[in-house]
């Protein structure tokens, strides 16, 4: 098992988020976090690292009980994260939000890194000596993951990847996740809103209702039940036809 | 003419001083976003540290002027480094995640402490040093009045540009550097990618103080005496400095410091040497009036 949260409670702020949610996540899957706005699913995201907390419950990685350690311990650990709202560095140029990234990696791997990740998205290297906060939304969303690919985690959290970007975009990351995942054996946690999507990239997933995992089975199960299909597909198919 | 030449050595002077102190102000408000009103004392006690290691090396009878200068310039920066960062971890850590207001009124604390702990152990009086660097270059006489460029003039600009242009060669070109802008910008993001937030506050914070133990070793060398007091209204000129440059930015620091320096060299000659000190603090409510943003700071408000 890569990680593995088992009753795992968070609070942001005054609000009670997450209650007692297990998930686990086997090397080399794809797993689907989906549920509506609100139901926790970034939170959870967030208090792997401890951002909050965990108030109760206990979060392992690799055989590791990582749930108290310091944050960026945590991203030691292997871990990476595509936060929600990508977060990338605006007031640094592209190559130094991938330096950024590349931090806890092998200084004699940048340069590898680097080509790779120019390989995966040519137009950050278009970009590289601009300012990361003058490239459009799509591109901050390739930036944010080329820079959490660069410390060449074990295990890659992408939080909502798609949220406001053009469909040709959403198109391209789900792209990448899946070539990430067959070609390079990258273990992924992927939570969205765009669950159609997700489900069919997943190997497994879970769906988050006001902060309690309420159904799980593999992404072909919950693609087809009816519960996810009423709740979840059939309204973001409305959604995206809207956007 | 001539007067004015001399004032403008002198403002330079001055200005560079203020520049470095001001570095520490801008640094530490751009990570954590407070003002470290303790910064200037920590400047008055590289001074003290700086007459102890002079009266030291007296002693050992160290007469090589440039050896003795390297010698009290390592030992205050080294001290002093570790003076901010106890000031960092003591009085402000503990307050991260508070309201704005508590490591202000925390900072205002250390500051009194640091004054009244200089007081306590090495005395009230005012604390002279033997000249160390005497002399300088007589540039040119107008009507009897000498404009002269004193040794210790020249070194403190030299000093001060070597260490600016190492400065930003630090803060843009490496890793470090890079740590400690993405932490201004953002610092949850900046754990998540495996960087001890905390320990880039703690460096930001010693390299403060080892700019500002410069200054302090610089001014203690260029006027010989130095007091509990110094840290205070060179403190406040420093964040003057800060404020006009644009709070946050590093240029704009060096820019404020060297402006504030000529400002009040020039207000002396010309209008009041008396009032000097009122043309500094004319300044800062000016600008923050006018242009809190200060000259080549961003404004507050961020598109998202």
């Amino acid at each position: 098992m890569m990680l593995q949260l088992s009753g795992v409670h968070a609070h942001y702020g005054s609000i009670h988020a997450l209650h007692g949610v297990d998930v686990a996540v086997q090397v080399g899957e794809v797993v689907t976090l989906i549920g509506a706005n609100g139901a926790g699913k970034s939170t959870l995201m967030m208090s792997i690292f401890g951002q909050p907390r965990a108030s109760a419950g206990r979060i392992v990685f690799d055989g590791e009980d990582i749930t108290a350690l310091p944050t960026h311990e945590i991203a030691r650990r292997g871990i990476s994260l595509v936060p929600e709202g990508r977060r990338i560095f605006p007031r640094m140029t592209v190559i130094e939000n991938l330096q950024m990234g590349a931090v806890l990696g092998e200084e004699m791997n940048f340069a590898v890194d680097l080509k790779r990740m120019y390989a995966l998205f040519p137009i950050l290297e278009e970009r590289c000596t601009q300012s990361a906060g003058t490239l459009s939304g799509g591109e901050q969303q390739m930036l944010a993951i080329a820079r959490a690919l660069m410390s060449r985690p074990q295990l890659l959290l992408l939080d909502e990847p798609s949220l406001g970007l053009a469909p040709l975009y959403i198109k391209k990351i789900f792209q990448i996740v899946r070539e990430l995942n067959r070609e390079h054996g990258m273990t992924i946690l992927l939570v969205e809103q765009n669950a159609h999507h997700a489900l069919r990239v997943a190997h497994r997933a879970y769906v988050l209702q006001h902060g309690e995992i309420i159904l799980s089975g593999t992404g072909s199960e919950l693609l087809a039940s009816p519960e996810v299909r009423a709740a979840y597909l059939e309204a973001g198919q409305k959604t995206e036809t809207a956007a | 003419m001539a007067l004015a030449l001399q004032q403008l050595i002198n403002g330079l002077t001055l200005g560079a001083v203020y520049g470095l102190i001001a570095i520490g102000y801008t640094m530490v408000y751009g990570i954590i976003g407070m003002i470290n009103f303790a910064h200037g004392d920590i400047y008055m006690v590289s001074a003290f540290i700086a007459v102890t290691v002079f009266t030291i090396l007296a002693t050992f009878g160290v007469s090589s002027v440039p050896l003795a200068l390297l010698l009290v310039l390592i030992v205050a920066v080294l001290f002093t480094s570790v003076y901010g960062w106890a000031v960092e971890r003591i009085a402000y850590r503990p307050l991260r995640g508070a309201t704005r207001l508590a490591p202000l009124i925390s900072a205002i604390g250390m500051s009194i402490f640091l004054q009244n702990m200089v007081q306590l152990t090495q005395g009230a009086r005012v604390k002279p040093i033997p000249p160390v660097l005497v002399g300088g270059i007589d540039l040119l006489t107008v009507d009897g009045f000498t404009v002269r460029l004193a040794y210790t003039q020249i070194l403190i600009v030299l000093v001060t540009v070597a260490l600016m242009s190492g400065f930003t060669y630090l803060i843009t070109k490496t890793s470090f550097g890079r740590q400690q802008r993405s932490c201004e910008q953002d610092r949850t993001m900046t754990a998540l990618l495996g960087i001890n937030v905390d320990r880039t506050i703690s460096l930001t914070f010693m390299l403060g103080a080892a700019l500002a133990a410069v200054a302090g070793v610089m001014v203690t060398v260029y006027y010989g005496v130095v007091d509990f007091y110094i840290g205070f209204v060179a403190g406040i000129k420093a964040f003057t400095a800060a404020v006009l440059g644009g709070i946050g930015s590093l240029p704009g620091a060096m820019l404020g410091g060297l402006l504030i320096g000529l400002i009040e060299a020039f207000w002396a000659a010309y209008l009041s040497a008396e009032y000097k000190d009122v043309a500094t603090f004319s300044i800062l409510i000016l600008v923050l009036m006018f242009r809190p943003s200060g000259l080549l700071g961003r404004p507050e408000v961020e598109k998202v």
